[in-house]
């Protein structure tokens, strides 16, 4: 490609470089949106574990509001069962708004989104990048704190696993729509506050069947009697996730 | 070529450019100067395709911005007053970033044989937050080549340097700025739109300046010799 790149080509070049042959090209369009993507993703965890700034906040943040919780509502054994639920989220959910509220800010102050924006990449290539990277980012704090959350919520750990599965799916779901709302705050002056006022609302369903998700699994109930939380919560993640992948590219250009 | 037709833009109420045209020819290192505020950024971010005109056509060789613009993008390079480079990433992380953001192939050798013209080889594994703001332009430089683009933008890249690292830039700019095709039977040149509030070095660096004044081209030296005195008349 470096050496092809010409304005001098004859029409027949120039013309097959902007409109390249559909049927030969669609698995290779593909392998190029996927290593782009995976590209975005790297350099965003290489960067991550370089400054560590995003995945220590969140997860000092996280760990804090599971303290405080304990120490508010001095958690007896009558009431753990009740609040239990409530505070994991409440922490994944205030931890990862602290990490999304950063997601686009390196991009937008140094103005490196203008040069992805520059560069021939689909929209919604730097958008699945963004998000892959804030799930992982997320994930790795809620996966670090959860056996901390167990620990002082009395929980026995064989619920490890579902709770891992629920809190991976709800993270899904909040990164999903989250990337995209910060994509839209960054451009704001008041970003940190938009980000909440408009990620809260919009969440409120996810928040819902996860927090129910997870009293289930804590209470030990059947997966039938749970089971219309669960498709709520792959729901939400599914048309968010659609939704933001159409509605991205509005965001990031003009 | 790069034709814009009748190129307005306004942000709401605000008219920046009124009914814009100019052609640039393959080749042209085209001077771009104007007081602030005048629309020089403006029209360069609607040839890089990161805004649309309000009115208006653009062609890059026939082909309409606003339908290719995604394809287009691949023959333009930026190089702006913002580096467009991560600070937490080495010079060589950056430029294999976006050498894989403009599927360059060969990208290792490419961006060897860059980063050796930009005299950065040696400070590749360098984050570039240590790299001092002439090394950053210079890298930022061999960032918008990485896929060299037979269309060059340059939005005041002098913007922060001293004397003699403008001086530099200027080396850089000739020396690679002019050749897009990579060898002599392909040997092309590079169309240049530079923007610059250093008139003496924006003239000397181009063949063609253009001044624009109240979102209009006011002088347009197209064809003949630069005046220096009607530049500096309609600045």
């Amino acid at each position: 490609m470096v050496q092809s790149l010409r304005l001098n080509h004859s029409h027949d070049e120039l013309h097959k470089l902007i409109n390249p042959d559909s049927s030969t090209t669609v698995n290779q369009n593909l392998r190029r949106y996927i290593r782009k993507t995976l590209a975005i993703v790297g350099k965003d965890v290489t960067t991550e574990i370089r400054t560590k700034e995003m995945v220590s906040a969140m997860f000092v943040f996280s760990l804090l509001i599971i303290f405080i919780f304990n120490f508010t509502f001095d958690l007896r054994a009558a009431n753990v069962q009740t609040l239990a639920p409530g505070v994991l989220w409440v922490a994944i959910t205030f931890a990862g708004m602290l990490g999304l509220s950063r997601s686009f800010v390196l991009e937008h102050d140094k103005g490196v989104l203008e040069g992805l924006l520059l560069a021939p990449v689909d929209r919604s290539a730097i958008y699945f990048g963004k998000m892959i990277g804030n799930i992982i980012f997320i994930s790795v704090v809620a996966i670090v704190v959860l056996p901390v959350y167990m620990i002082v919520f009395n929980q026995p750990f064989t619920h490890f696993p579902w709770l891992g599965g629920i809190v991976v799916l709800g993270v899904i779901g909040l990164s999903g729509v989250g990337t995209l709302f910060s994509a839209m705050a960054v451009h704001t002056r008041a970003r940190e506050v938009l980000l909440p006022i408009m990620l809260f609302p919009v969440i409120i369903p996810l928040i819902l069947a996860a927090v129910r998700l997870t009293a289930a699994v804590l209470d030990g109930l059947l997966f039938a009697d749970v089971s219309h939380w669960l498709t709520l919560l792959v729901a939400f993640d599914v048309i968010f996730i659609a939704m933001s992948y159409m509605l991205f590219e509005y965001v990031v250009e003009e | 070529m790069i034709e814009l037709r009748n190129i307005s833009k306004a942000f709401g109420s605000r008219i920046v450019l009124r009914k814009v045209n100019l052609t640039i020819n393959e080749g042209d290192f085209v001077t771009l100067m104007g007081p602030n505020g005048v629309g020089k950024t403006t029209l360069l971010h609607l040839i890089a395709t990161l805004s649309k005109p309000t009115a208006g056509t653009i062609l890059i060789n026939g082909y309409d911005l606003a339908d290719s613009a995604s394809q287009l993008r691949r023959f333009i390079g930026v190089v702006s007053h913002k580096t467009l480079l991560y600070d937490d990433l080495t010079a060589m992380q950056n430029l294999s970033f976006y050498a894989q953001m403009y599927d360059v192939v060969d990208s290792s050798i490419r961006i060897e044989s860059l980063l050796k013209q930009v005299g950065l080889w040696g400070r590749q594994n360098d984050l570039v937050r240590t790299y001092s703001r002439g090394m950053q332009q210079r890298l930022s430089i061999a960032r918008a080549l990485l896929h060299n683009p037979p269309i060059l933008i340059l939005d005041e890249p002098d913007t922060g340097l001293d004397q003699h690292a403008t001086q530099q830039l200027g080396d850089l700019l000739t020396e690679m700025g002019g050749d897009s095709a990579g060898s002599s039977e392909n040997s092309n040149k590079r169309t240049t739109m530079m923007t610059t509030h250093n008139l003496d070095w924006g003239v000397s660096m181009g063949n063609r300046a253009v001044v624009l004044a109240k979102g209009q081209v006011a002088y347009d030296s197209q064809g003949g010799e630069i005046s220096m005195t009607q530049v500096r008349e309609y600045y």
